[in-house]
């Protein structure tokens, strides 16, 4: 530990100098959020706040529907809206009083399919197959999903875990799975088995203290010093086979925080500052959030005091490979992979998300996201990136959930900030990442700080959606600027999933087509990656085979694939010629 | 959103709104009835809470080392931070922040003969877990450099023990801790002073 840790603070300093250095020359790159921003000084109400919006436009607006919401009080926690996941034509809002269905086959006309009462907090979501997965915490849980509570530390009708629903029949959800686990669920990600489709693993992220023993059979609560079976130090693996959920069941315990060398089930950061100045970063207890991307093998684990990086070949043994410490964190909270896996995004929920940590004298490395490469499974520090706004002392923000936007050749982030909004930026350079787009509302109660704001900001198939912890839905568009254009924008909706749960990332993968080779040398022309001449040049062989068809297009995009492999070798910026060449080639190639 | 640490400031958050709901809702609302033992755990917590912050006043007199003068800042604003969110928790359910068996199990003695505030230095009697007895005040008090050092931390952890029984006691109270925000904080509190403790006992000067 000792030695990662040393490893990991010169490394944040030395970059930290970077973030420094380059603020003369970067507009981005301030060392306090602005008060001049319009964000800044909006005017608050609940449902007609005042509004910025930067570079997207707000295509639709759903309120909580009724009994999902407390009309005498906006911020009532037991109605918090949360987490999103998709699947289809529909979102599912997840939230502390239950679940809501909504149709978006329409983006700009969500209608609302479904909602579902089952308290119990935080009420995450995920969606496989007929599966819909929903976390538990709180207390008055309870295992037929009824309203009522539950009394007394010890008592059956308890739940805190991880539910299953079978929705099949949309309109009737039935709960086929319920699992209970030592700590409740507070975050829960999907994890199919690479070599089983009928399987799912799931990862349980509990937060909560210790159940009582009675409660649940196994909870023991000990010092992980002399208890090898404490239920702290360590996340749990249900596995769910899907033709019969009612089997689901925690298959490991893996004690992923352990020492290397001696196995301590207590090994990584026990807490306090780094030094002078530095935040005060929570125990390494527990895991907050985990996010898979099966496509390179690896998980990215944000987990109170460190950020872990872990082996998920085997779903249900996830072996720890690095491990990182920031001076800046105070909790690690969620984390993003850059499409490519060279780079990781984790989050930091500096005042657990209902603290105003946005505000003008906050530094931007606070309760802000941490960019690091990501080279031969080790994590390496680069910069950090914060909403470039101040907010008021109103209103709760710091960095939460977000998901990539899948614009080729660029990694692009949009990004839940609870009252600060949502903010879209581009972290391609993870020494300079910077803003491109924003939405956000005055604080919900201007009076004093009331919980509301983006829980989530996701994009999911062409559009952007937000799950408002006060105010309901938010349907959005991205408009075309210097800093995206249109074909970089329609690259992006080109990307279709079935469904997608952002914790379990999906590969970007795009389709060649003529707005994707535009996208290309759209993002070649601002960066200077080819001469002038050559950018009209090539603009004008694409304009030219879109109008043709057959073998006329496919020799054009033969002919202008060539120039563009030699240009590739003398070109300041190849990797993007030669993606755009394997594009040409890939439409000259489906013969269109 | 995370539950710990900052659960205080999600009380705050949740509670400083002026509704004033108090007691049973109808389960359409999806409020969780308020209890007679929820409303004393935050009237005692106050109490407690205050006790916390009456030793960490003594650290900068008393000691050099500058990690235990942070340690008792910190302190000293969570607990001060957690004081105001019970307060308001309080009053938003129609409950004062003090109530006779508060003032006495915190160490008023009789409260036939009490007046005046909660002061820990005037303890006689202590009904709630953990709290430091006069005895033990006025040997902290008393106490300078290394003697005091390990007084403040062995009592502070005492202490911060008290309050983990506190909730686990709240938590075994039939009907008790089903509001949402007062069960999040308890959480917090939980998870704050847990971390506390380990951090105290790693400070506690070897003899």
């Amino acid at each position: 530990m000792t030695r990662s840790l040393r490893r990991t603070s010169s490394a944040a300093r030395a970059c930290l100098l970077l973030f420094v250095a380059s603020a003369a020359v970067h507009a981005q790159a301030q060392s306090k959020p602005s008060i001049t921003d319009p964000r800044f000084s909006l005017r608050g109400g609940w449902n007609d706040a005042q509004e910025a919006i930067s570079n997207l436009t707000l295509v639709a607006h759903r309120n909580r529907p009724d009994g999902f919401f407390n009309p005498a009080d906006a911020g009532d926690f037991a109605f918090v809206n949360s987490d999103l996941a998709f699947d289809g034509k529909y979102a599912f809002i997840g939230g502390y009083h239950g679940f809501q269905i909504w149709d978006v086959s329409t983006p700009a006309s969500p209608t609302l399919r479904l909602a579902f009462p089952c308290p119990g907090g935080q009420g995450d979501l995920s969606v496989y197959r007929n599966l819909l997965f929903m976390s538990v915490e709180e207390n008055k849980g309870r295992v037929d999903c009824g309203a009522q509570g539950v009394s007394g530390a010890v008592n059956a009708e308890r739940f805190m875990g991880v539910r299953i629903f079978d929705i099949s029949d949309i309109d009737h959800p039935r709960q086929v799975g319920a699992v209970q686990t030592c700590r409740g669920s507070h975050t829960h990600t999907l994890l199919p088995d690479p070599k089983d489709p009928g399987t799912v693993y799931v990862y349980v992220s509990g937060t909560n203290d210790v159940r009582n023993v009675g409660d649940l059979a196994g909870c023991s609560d000990g010092d992980p010093k002399s208890d090898s079976a404490t239920a702290r130090f360590r996340i749990d693996v249900i596995r769910v086979p899907v033709a019969a959920p009612q089997d689901a069941r925690v298959v490991s315990r893996p004690r992923v925080f352990a020492d290397r060398r001696t196995n301590a089930i207590r090994g990584l950061w026990r807490g306090g500052t780094h030094g002078a100045g530095t935040q005060e970063t929570a125990e390494t207890d527990q895991c907050h959030d985990i996010t898979v991307y099966p496509a390179i093998g690896l998980a990215a684990g944000a987990c109170s005091g460190n950020g872990i990086l872990l082996d998920i070949r085997d779903p249900a043994n996830p072996r720890r490979v690095d491990e990182v410490i920031d001076p800046n964190f105070a909790y690690w909270h969620s984390a993003t992979f850059s499409n490519d896996g060279s780079k990781l995004l984790f989050s930091d929920e500096w005042g657990g998300g209902v603290g105003a940590k946005c505000r003008a004298t906050d530094k931007m490395t606070w309760g802000a996201n941490a960019i690091f490469a990501l080279r031969n499974r080790k994590l390496i520090p680069q910069g950090h990136y914060k909403l470039p706004s101040a907010q008021k002392e109103s209103e709760n923000c710091v960095a939460h959930n977000g998901s990539l936007i899948p614009v080729p050749g660029r990694d692009i982030m949009v990004q839940a900030w609870y009252q600060g909004g949502l903010s879209v930026f581009d972290f391609t350079n993870p020494r300079k990442p910077v803003e491109i787009a924003y939405f956000d509302r005055g604080p919900i109660n201007p009076a004093e700080l009331t919980l509301a704001g983006f829980w989530s900001a996701y994009w999911y198939n062409g559009y952007i959606y937000g799950s408002e912890i006060g105010r309901g839905l938010d349907v959005l568009e991205l408009k075309p600027s210097p800093m995206l254009t249109q074909n970089e924008i329609d690259a992006a909706k080109s990307v279709q999933f079935a469904g997608s749960n952002p914790q379990l990332q999906q590969q970007l993968v795009w389709a060649p087509s003529f707005v994707v080779a535009r996208a290309y040398v759209d993002q070649l022309d601002r960066g200077n990656g080819l001469p002038a001449a050559q950018i009209t040049s090539i603009m004008a062989s694409l304009g030219m085979a879109e109008q043709q068809s057959g073998d006329a297009r496919a020799a054009t995009l033969r002919a202008l694939a060539t120039r563009l492999d030699r240009a590739a070798a003398l070109a300041t910026d190849r990797t993007r010629v030669k993606a755009l060449a394997a594009t040409v080639k890939g439409l000259a190639a489906a013969g269109a | 959103m995370y539950p710990t640490r900052s659960l205080r400031l999600a009380a705050t958050v949740v509670l400083s709104l002026a509704a004033p709901v108090l007691a049973a809702q109808p389960a359409a609302s999806g409020r969780r009835q308020v209890t007679a033992a929820d409303i004393q755990f935050m009237q005692e917590m106050i109490a407690h809470h205050n006790q916390a912050i009456e030793m960490t006043v003594l650290l900068p007199t008393r000691t050099r080392r500058t990690d235990l003068v942070t340690l008792g800042a910190r302190i000293s604003i969570s607990q001060t931070d957690e004081i105001g969110v019970m307060r308001r928790w309080l009053a938003r359910h129609g409950a004062a922040a003090d109530s006779a068996s508060a003032h006495a199990m915190a160490g008023h003695g009789e409260p036939a003969v009490s007046a005046g505030p909660v002061t820990p230095e005037m303890s006689g009697r202590h009904g709630m877990p953990g709290m430091l007895t006069a005895t033990q005040m006025m040997a902290l008090r008393k106490a300078r450099g290394r003697t005091f050092e390990r007084l403040f931390l062995q009592g502070m952890i005492q202490h911060h023990e008290g309050a983990l029984a506190m909730v686990k006691a709240l938590m075994e109270t039939p009907g008790a801790a089903q509001e949402s925000a007062l069960n999040r904080f308890v959480n917090d509190v939980s998870a704050d002073q847990r971390a506390e403790i380990a951090r105290m006992r790693r400070l506690i000067p070897r003899t």
